[in-house]
């Protein structure tokens, strides 16, 4: 059960800002997570097979293009037909506002990372929330 | 010689005030840090005197503006002829809101148009394609077809303005709409002016919308080169873009080099294409990023002029000063913004549009205040607008050519910024040109590495940025954000299904199956392309015709 901590870094959607993604990705790495990063432009059936090919802990996924209401829910919906979602954590990051946060947390989005988060915070976040 | 004489004097002098003034002094009042650095983490010494530009020749390194190399700005004058185009960046949701918004800022005194295009168009997607759900209108107006295209310029004449376009894998499609548009106003190619950025290296460096592999998307550039050429003569037709790769996380030195090293590769493909370089290097455009360290930024401008115009020169053999000179649109960094204390970016945007200035840009884009939260707001966009009219009208920097030239340290800076952008540049081209070193992953990786640097000296607080890592207070909820109407992508779904019904499909289906012969053959493929869209083909038929002759492009990804 000591296997370290396994994250999906993903970017859904047709978004290339991957800055975010891959920062988070090498801090999470350094952090001793096992991190597979995706590259651009999956679809949410996409991330969630390779959620589920990859065995991981978490799935992280980044957008800055105002898709997150539309994608993300897909993702959470996706993993729950699948019958993962109860050992997987999802997280997310990008341009998100304020009043979307409730929202995507309702819909099964367990943590939302804006602008200016330290990478720490999330590290902590995930330690603290995984499932397994 | 007396002037070697003076300097070894200056030298023994500098010596002597550093041990006896500064060094006796520092035990009382120690510095603040014990490196200081640039933005971009290039060490900075305590002072700059003459023996750091000790080789300084007036004439072979900045020479008069308007004349080679090119330093001290493209234009003799500069903006005591003409102030630099203010061109803000807009774009979003449906043509209809977009030309609003167009028309406001054109009332406003902006004096060019830039165009924002959603990220569907700019993967050349219709909006009913399955991958666009969710993303229709988001991040720019959504275009599908010539329709949308004549509503986006409504009442806007196109012999009147100049345009910019932020596309790039389907460039050569928005720009034959353009010229369809301007058909239908009764204007002529000829007298277009603006820009695409048509720039597909740095999409797969650092922005990600590509769509075709390298070399038909290099053969798609070169025949707008050479259709332009003839056709649109005052059209620049390519944003060579260092922006989006210093956003991505470079530092000043590589947003130079790499951007370069991809303009060296857009030349040498459209050489072998059998181009006459003076014929389409003096359409040649860049693009830069203008971030927080003013004088750092202010010489990177001033030194990208000159290695660019010692390229062409030497390298190419240009032969016509334009050829040569650098000409460059800026936009301030958006990565510099904070979502936290939104007001504050007003400042920061206000230094960058100085460096901007400082460094001779031809136009300049600013950020919105709440760009790291939303799409900005019209009041918010005004105001950005506003600090360029401050810097031009109030400021004075505009009221002499390159005001900074012969200051030690902006000259010291930018050969050290030249020296380095050079070695990068050889770098590159030992992997084989720039194409080759983005698939080696060269570019991506030296990026992300900068990236992750500059995050970690903000989370160990050596890099301090007010309102997120020091000063903060706590954060009201923002309000009054932009929003875009959710029903874009269902409103642009019934113009398709509008436009399929109206328009004459045999002739579509005609005039696609002509490009997509075409593009299997080697013939330029602008005029099959703008014969294809003056029929209302959509942008996703004609880059779904180009994507099956050409295939599509593999990311390769680099952490």
């Amino acid at each position: 059960m000591n296997r370290p901590i396994r994250v999906l870094v993903g970017k859904p959607g047709l978004d290339g800002h991957d800055r975010g993604a891959k920062v988070i990705a090498r801090a999470l790495r350094d952090a001793g997570m096992e991190v597979i990063y995706t590259g651009l432009r999956l679809t949410p059936e996409q991330i969630v097979q390779a959620a589920i090919q990859e065995d991981v802990d978490v799935v992280a996924l980044s957008i800055l293009s105002g898709a997150h209401n539309h994608l993300l829910p897909k993702v959470v919906d996706l993993l729950k037909s699948e019958e993962v979602y109860d050992e997987v954590l999802v997280i997310c990051g990008g341009v998100i506002p304020e009043e979307d946060i409730p929202v995507l947390k309702e819909k099964g989005i367990a943590g939302v990372f804006t602008p200016g988060t330290p990478t720490q915070v999330t590290i902590d976040f995930i330690k603290e929330n995984l499932k397994r | 010689m007396l002037k070697d004489e003076k300097l070894q004097q200056l030298k023994k002098n500098q010596e002597n005030w550093q041990k006896n003034k500064v060094e006796k002094g520092l035990g009382k009042f120690p510095e603040r840090k014990d490196r200081f650095a640039t933005g971009s983490n290039e060490e900075v010494e305590r002072l700059y005197t003459p023996v750091d530009v000790e080789d300084f020749d007036y004439e072979a390194d900045l020479g008069f503006p308007g004349e080679y190399p090119f330093t001290r700005g493209v234009q003799p004058t500069m903006y005591r002829g003409r102030l630099w185009t203010m061109r803000q960046y807009a774009g979003f949701a449906t043509a209809e809101e977009s030309n609003k918004r167009y028309k406001y800022l054109l009332d406003q005194g902006q004096t060019g148009l830039s165009v924002a295009f959603d990220l569907p168009t700019q993967i050349g997607y219709d909006s009913d394609h399955a991958l666009s759900e969710g993303e229709v209108g988001k991040v720019g107006v959504a275009i599908d077809s010539l329709k949308d295209m004549e509503i986006l310029f409504d009442d806007i004449p196109l012999d009147k303005v100049s345009t910019s376009m932020t596309i790039n894998a389907p460039a050569s499609v928005l720009l034959a709409m353009y010229i369809a548009v301007a058909e239908k106003q009764g204007v002529s190619s000829v007298d277009l002016r603006g820009t695409i950025q048509n720039d597909i290296l740095k999409e797969y460096i650092a922005r990600g919308t590509y769509i075709f592999p390298t070399e038909p998307s290099m053969r798609l550039i070169t025949d707008i080169f050479e259709y332009c050429s003839e056709e649109v003569p005052n059209w620049n037709t390519i944003s060579i873009s260092g922006y989006h790769i210093r956003e991505a996380g470079a530092t000043a030195i590589q947003e130079v080099a790499f951007t370069l090293a991809d303009g060296i590769a857009y030349v040498e493909a459209a050489i072998k294409a059998g181009l006459d370089v003076d014929r389409f290097a003096p359409r040649l455009s860049f693009f830069f990023n203008s971030h927080n360290d003013l004088l750092e930024e202010v010489a990177k401008f001033r030194a990208a002029r000159r290695i660019w115009a010692k390229i062409m020169k030497e390298r190419f053999g240009a032969k016509n000063p334009k050829s040569m000179q650098l000409k460059f649109h800026t936009q301030t960094g958006g990565s510099t913004l904070t979502a936290q204390q939104p007001d504050n970016n007003i400042v920061r945007v206000a230094i960058q549009t100085l460096a901007a200035v400082l460094g001779g840009t031809q136009s300049l884009h600013t950020n919105s205040k709440d760009e790291a939260l939303a799409l900005p707001t019209e009041e918010s966009v005004r105001i950005a607008l506003r600090t360029q009219q401050i810097v031009a009208h109030e400021s004075g920097v505009a009221e002499t050519v390159d005001p900074l030239a012969g200051s030690y340290y902006v000259e010291s800076l930018t050969n050290k910024i030249e020296k380095e952008a050079l070695a990068y540049i050889k770098k590159i081209d030992d992997l084989g040109g720039a194409a080759s070193a983005i698939d080696k992953g060269f570019m991506q990786k030296e990026i992300m590495d900068s990236a992750y640097e500059y995050q970690k000296q903000i989370e160990r607080e050596e890099r301090i940025v007010v309102g997120m890592n020091k000063f903060r207070v706590k954060e009201e909820v923002p309000k009054g954000l932009l929003k875009v109407d959710p029903t874009v992508g269902e409103m642009q779904k019934e113009k398709l299904v509008q436009l399929k019904a109206e328009r004459n499909n045999d002739l579509v289906l005609e005039k696609l199956n002509a490009l997509k012969t075409a593009a299997t053959g080697s013939e330029n493929l602008m005029l099959y392309i703008l014969d294809a869209v003056r029929e209302y083909a959509t942008l996703g038929e004609v880059c779904g015709v180009l994507r099956e002759v050409f295939g599509e492009y593999q990311q390769n990804v680099i952490l």
